[in-house]
């Protein structure tokens, strides 16, 4: 595999401590949602994911939202508000003040996401399975327009059992989209538990393999992995990233449990959670 | 965009609706819009697209049997500031991508406009899976949906042009094959949202859309015939409703809606919605499909067998005044 930019240790540190950033202000967002609750498990297995997209590899600039050079981002699991509101904060795309207003009545920051091109929101995404033939639509208008914008998108492994994902994962290959990026949060779980319980499905690479293209796997926790997959060489097809994550990663409790999926926390549960993720 | 001529008005309707979007407007709105894109499920030929296909290649996109991709790709190619012309059969366009069609179109306003072939049952033998009863009542039900049906080859071809200059989603349902009756013979105004009076009459109104407004032509001869002289409107926009001219019809005695579709959710049920919050309006009558899946056929044996050929919604109309309360 050809590196095309590795990381020195300073910019490796600084994506640790972004998703450290991203985490802590992630509970204390879920927790300050009080008994609105939030998407815990699947918001904290995908904040590694969300901070190298945002803080290294993704064309972005708040300061030209509208830009026509941009790259879209489209989050297909788009219960992943956690570290999804958290990774645009961090970029300068959403404010304190918008941060705050999470969930709260009124508010455009709520439990999906809802499109907002100056807030560097592309997608209204909630429904799962959707995101991913749009992603083909912008993929195929770039190709025809000859530009060099990429379009990223990252599923949930559980959304993978909707067949519109496949249809897209058709087109994509057929269309040869090499400007398509697809990232899985793997984490193995899903709302009623096991994704492989539920589904029958266990190797989700396998399948995608079988189009014909590259399906790399990386610890969905390393950013430097994460990084290097992203990075590395492009070939004719699309890039599809299994990163293998921990549902809840980072507050014990949380970490491999399935009810964690959408919950409320205790103040006790919260403390104990700030404690875990400030170390 | 070409003049109405007598001889383009008699071509394209020898073509049909489906014929003349694909065959004659689309290939010159590709060449006109640059940021134009044409989209199908596997029914590019089936649905009059050849020449696209064959000509306009960098900028058709067949995703296969696939309709939910079919709408998701369509919102991605015209959220990246271009225009989405997607089509396949109407009954496969508004059901098997419904949510597709509501999250992307609906609620993030996709520039997308919907080709839906074959709607009511122009496709005959192919029977009631390939029929479509519900497609009005599916994308009248979507926010921001503007829902069309032209009445002929020539209000087709005028009516995608109307469409793509509009920014947002449309639904075009198309319901007939080749050789559609001709309603317009030459050219006329067409506004999205603005129903026609095609005919004047004191005896009461009878409103329809799509290929059933022929068939009320040829119902009122029959009527003419028996002394009845009806107001036939072309309510060629479904969404959003022409209200004002509905408010000009509230003091009639009785409006007759005709549809080659479900009386649930179709024009019958919109203006009757409609009519619903006024002290007084007319009685409405609705001649469509009587919730029920039908006999399948050749598009004039299903319309003669359920009374929604020109001789059932003549008699109709005659029993209902004559007898009607």
């Amino acid at each position: 595999m050809k590196e095309i930019d590795k990381m020195d240790i300073i910019r490796k540190n600084k994506l640790i401590d972004m998703a450290c950033r991203m985490r802590r202000l992630a509970i204390e967002m879920a927790y300050a949602a009080n008994k609105n609750g939030a998407h815990l498990g699947g918001g904290l297995s995908l904040i590694e994911i969300m901070a190298v997209l945002y803080g290294e590899v993704m064309n972005v600039d708040a300061s030209q939202p509208n830009s026509e050079n941009r790259d879209i981002f489209l989050l297909s699991k788009a219960h992943g508000v956690l570290a999804y509101y958290t990774a645009l904060y961090e970029k300068g795309f959403i404010s304190r003040e918008d941060i705050d207003s999470f969930e709260k009545e009124g508010s455009d920051f709520i439990g999906h996401p809802i499109r907002n091109i100056e807030k560097g929101i592309e997608y209204s995404g909630g429904s799962l399975g959707m995101a991913l033939s749009v992603a083909v639509g912008y993929a195929l208008s770039f190709k025809m327009k000859k530009n060099e914008r990429k379009v990223y998108v990252v599923l949930g492994d559980g959304e993978c059992q909707e067949g519109s994902n496949w249809e897209a994962f058709f087109a994509a290959y057929k269309y040869k989209l090499n400007n398509l990026i697809i990232i899985i949060d793997n984490n193995g779980l899903q709302s009623d538990g096991k994704v492989e319980e539920i589904s029958g499905i266990s190797d989700l690479g396998q399948m995608i393999a079988s189009f014909g293209g590259d399906v790399r796997v990386v610890d969905g926790h390393n950013v430097e992995e994460l990084y290097n997959e992203l990075m590395s060489e492009i070939g004719d097809s699309p890039k599809v990233i299994i990163a293998n994550t921990i549902k809840g990663k980072g507050v014990s409790f949380m970490e491999n449990n399935y009810v964690w999926h959408h919950g409320i926390l205790s103040e006790k549960q919260f403390r104990d959670a700030m404690d875990e993720v400030t170390k | 965009m070409q003049e109405i001529t007598k001889i383009n008005v008699r071509t394209w309707s020898m073509l049909g609706q489906k014929g003349t979007i694909g065959g004659i407007a689309l290939p010159e709105i590709m060449d006109s819009y640059p940021n134009c894109f044409v989209l199908t499920a596997d029914l590019g030929h089936t649905t009059g697209l050849d020449r696209i296909m064959s000509q306009y290649n960098e900028r058709f996109i067949n995703v296969g049997i696939a309709e939910q991709n079919l709408v998701g790709v369509a919102a991605g190619i015209a959220f990246d500031n271009n225009i989405s012309v997607a089509t396949t059969f109407a009954t496969f366009l508004t059901m098997r991508c419904y949510e597709q069609i509501r999250h992307n179109l609906g609620y993030q306003r996709a520039n997308v406009k919907l080709i839906g072939a074959m709607a009511g049952f122009s496709i005959g033998m192919f029977g009631n899976t390939h029929y479509s009863y519900e497609d009005i009542a599916l994308m009248r039900a979507i926010p921001n949906m503007c829902v069309v049906a032209p009445a002929d080859a020539t209000e087709a071809y005028k009516m995608i042009y109307e469409a793509v200059k509009i920014e947002g989603p449309v639904y075009i349902r198309l319901s007939d094959s080749t050789n559609c009756g001709i309603v317009y013979k030459e050219d006329y105004n067409l506004e999205i949202g603005k129903a026609i009076k095609i005919t004047d009459g004191s005896d009461g109104v009878i409103i329809s859309y799509g290929g059933m407004v022929y068939e009320c032509m040829k119902a009122m001869k029959i009527l003419e015939e028996h002394g009845i002289f009806m107001k036939l409107i072309n309510m060629h926009t479904i969404k959003p409703l022409d209200t004002k001219i509905l408010d000009e019809l509230s003091n009639e005695n009785i409006i007759f809606t005709v549809e080659e579709h479900s009386v649930i959710g179709g024009i019958g049920s919109a203006i009757s919605d409609y009519y619903s919050g006024f002290k007084k309006s007319p009685q409405i009558k609705r001649i469509g499909i009587n919730d029920k899946f039908i006999n399948p056929g050749e598009q004039q044996y299903v319309k003669k067998t359920n009374g929604i050929d020109n001789i059932g919604i003549a008699n109709t109309i005659i029993k209902e005044l004559a007898y009607g309360e």
